[in-house]
């Protein structure tokens, strides 16, 4: 035991020093290497998140929202509606909703107003998300000023910071009192945005949907299902982009292992011959190879996906951003909340680190397979 | 110590450029002497040394090794004798290790690294500990008075302290056997005299040496025991024990 790790601990010595000797090819290769895990895991851990997001997004989601339309256009609803839905069998909660948007020109950032009375809301108090603190830098305790839409401000103290649960939820949130919500917008009462429906059998929500439908025809029920839809059209879209930016780091991968594959020089070849004549058998030669293999793969694969991690992470993906968050791009910006799948990991380093070691392996083993005289002459 | 029973090696069999480069060569070489394998380029010197060095394996013939302790062979006997001519890789690497140790023409040292690990390299897969091998490289490097030179990349050593690496490095795992294939060829006299020296100092230690050489100054030296000369594969003169 003890002899066969002293085997690996004399092969492991030899072959950083051998790789120490073609310092400028190994780097350039470990280099480029961290570069495919870096771009491969940031879109990995970058969909991931955002489909984290949207999955934490979706779990408060209403069962139906009723919006009303006016001229094809969503218009604010009647809070009388509520009750005639309430009459609805299998309808067993109707809430009306007051939500908006405001434009802040100051900070040039955009966020979601949302009506909710308690949960650290009050008359002049509101619950503000990460983003909004950050771009305005206040934090509970602090003034916050909104212009209302009479043209007066409206100065609302910070209650509480929203929890990073969910960034994309929850960033651009403000939340305030109903009847600050009121002034602020001038919204006129006995109406919501929309109303929010609960059902208590899920199975039923289409035939509820189209007794919504049939009952008040100027309205729109949109069901759960058909949000979760939407979002994952737009997600199975960024699939699709990942993938084809997925295939192109992997075939750049392929390329740069074959050439390395078949890059075996002559020189590599001559130490292998003169390896196997003073006493390396082909077994030790792999090892040597394997070792070689593993440390430029893993060090490029532990650096690519730590940066990885924290180019999404920590700086919000700058690189992918204008192309897989799209119209999702949000003012103020928001922080990913950290999620990693090990599964995807795994894959990614079953395609990359295995095939790069047998990439390594292959060439030295059918030049070290022949007899030490044939290695050393040839 | 030694005995070759009509060993032929045969390359491209079959094929257009077929060649016979040793052709039933019979020989036995005894222990604690220098043989000197004489002959002209192109004459199987160098594959008839690496045949009796388990660096490859005869076409036809038996090679036989008396004597030479291996993992695989139980070491009751006191001179166990082990037929080399068609052992699986693992077992022919097992007694390179322990049985030889290898001088070449052009010292075959790897670019790059430094003369203390090249000396070291034949025991790295030995298993042994690093501290033990280092020591050993350390005193042998000593005693060759190149010590100083130990820490430098082989390429920028002069020809006499390549050649002394390379000595050095045919020692690490203390062989019973030294074989060195021209190992004067690229030496002016002066460093061919201090190296076959060097060769008799290993002879009086007990230690065999099979060389192969067509430079006059090996040939003639006063401590080659036998001088065998060989032309087109096959033993002309010198051949019997």
């Amino acid at each position: 035991m003890r002899t066969n790790i002293d085997r690996h601990r004399n092969i492991i010595d030899f072959a950083i020093s051998s790789m120490l000797r073609r310092k400028a090819k190994n780097l350039s290769l470990a280099l480029l290497y961290t570069l495919i895990i870096f771009v491969t895991a940031s879109l990995i851990l970058f969909v991931q998140a955002l489909r984290k997001e949207a999955a934490t997004l979706l779990a408060d989601a209403p069962d139906i929202v009723v919006q009303r339309l006016m001229a094809g256009r969503h218009d604010l609803i009647p809070t009388s509606y509520g009750e005639k839905l309430a009459g609805i069998r299998g309808i067993t909660a109707v809430t009306p909703r007051l939500w908006g948007y405001y434009y802040d020109p100051v900070f040039g950032a955009n966020y979601t107003l949302v009506a909710r009375d308690g949960d650290g809301t009050g008359p002049e108090k509101i619950a503000i998300g990460q983003g909004v603190a950050r771009s305005q830098r206040i934090s509970g305790g602090d003034m916050l000023t909104l212009r209302s839409a009479t043209g007066t401000p409206l100065l609302l103290t910070v209650a509480r910071l929203l929890p990073e649960e969910s960034e994309l939820v929850s960033s651009d949130l403000l939340l305030l009192s109903t009847a600050d919500f009121r002034t602020m917008f001038d919204f006129p009462a006995g109406v919501a945005t929309d109303l929010a429906v609960t059902v208590s059998n899920q199975r039923e929500l289409a035939t509820i949907a189209g007794k919504i439908a049939a009952l008040l025809p100027d309205t729109r029920p949109i069901l759960k299902s058909e949000i979760l839809r939407t979002y994952e059209s737009i997600f199975d879209w960024r699939g699709g982009m990942m993938v084809v930016i997925l295939s192109v780091a992997v075939i750049a991968f392929v390329i740069f292992a074959w050439d390395k594959a078949s890059g075996l020089s002559a020189e590599e070849r001559r130490e292998i011959g003169i390896l196997k004549s003073i006493g390396w058998e082909t077994g030790d030669i792999l090892l040597l190879k394997f070792w070689e293999g593993v440390a430029i793969s893993l060090t490029a694969f532990l650096v690519g996906v730590i940066l990885a991690y924290l180019h999404v992470f920590l700086f919000s993906a700058p690189l992918f951003t204008q192309a897989l968050k799209g119209w999702g791009v949000l003012y103020p910006r928001f922080r990913l909340v950290p999620h990693v799948d090990p599964y995807q990991l795994t894959i990614l380093f079953f395609l990359t680190v295995l095939p790069y070691t047998v990439a390594t392996i292959v060439p030295s083993w059918l030049a070290a397979t022949v007899d030490a005289d044939t290695a050393m002459r040839s | 110590m030694i005995e070759l029973v009509h060993v032929s090696k045969q390359f491209n069999a079959g094929r257009a450029n077929e060649f016979q480069a040793v052709d039933d060569v019979s020989l036995t070489i005894r222990r604690g002497e220098l043989t000197i394998l004489k002959g002209p380029s192109g004459s199987g010197k160098t594959t008839l040394l690496s045949l009796v060095g388990c660096m490859s394996r005869p076409t036809s013939g038996r090679i036989y090794l008396r004597g030479v302790r291996t993992s695989f062979v139980p070491g009751d006997e006191a001179e166990p004798v082990v037929d080399i001519s068609s052992l699986p890789e693992r077992f022919l690497t097992d007694i390179r290790r322990r049985a030889f140790g290898f001088i070449f023409q052009q010292f075959n040292l790897v670019r790059g690294v430094t003369a203390l690990e090249n000396v070291m390299l034949p025991s790295y897969p030995t298993g042994e500990g690093y501290a033990a091998i280092r020591r050993r490289a350390d005193e042998l490097l000593e005693r060759f008075g190149i010590r100083r030179q130990g820490g430098s990349r082989v390429e920028w050593l002069s020809g006499g302290e390549l050649q002394r690496v390379a000595i050095a490095r045919a020692l690490i795992n203390d062989p019973a056997v030294i074989i060195a294939d021209e190992p004067t060829a690229h030496l002016d006299s002066r460093l061919s005299r201090e190296l076959l020296d060097l060769l008799g100092s290993f002879k009086a230690q007990g230690r065999t040496i099979i060389m192969a050489s067509h430079d006059p100054i090996a040939c003639d030296h006063p401590l080659a025991d036998r001088v065998v000369e060989m032309r087109d594969g096959r033993i002309v003169a010198g051949g019997s024990s």
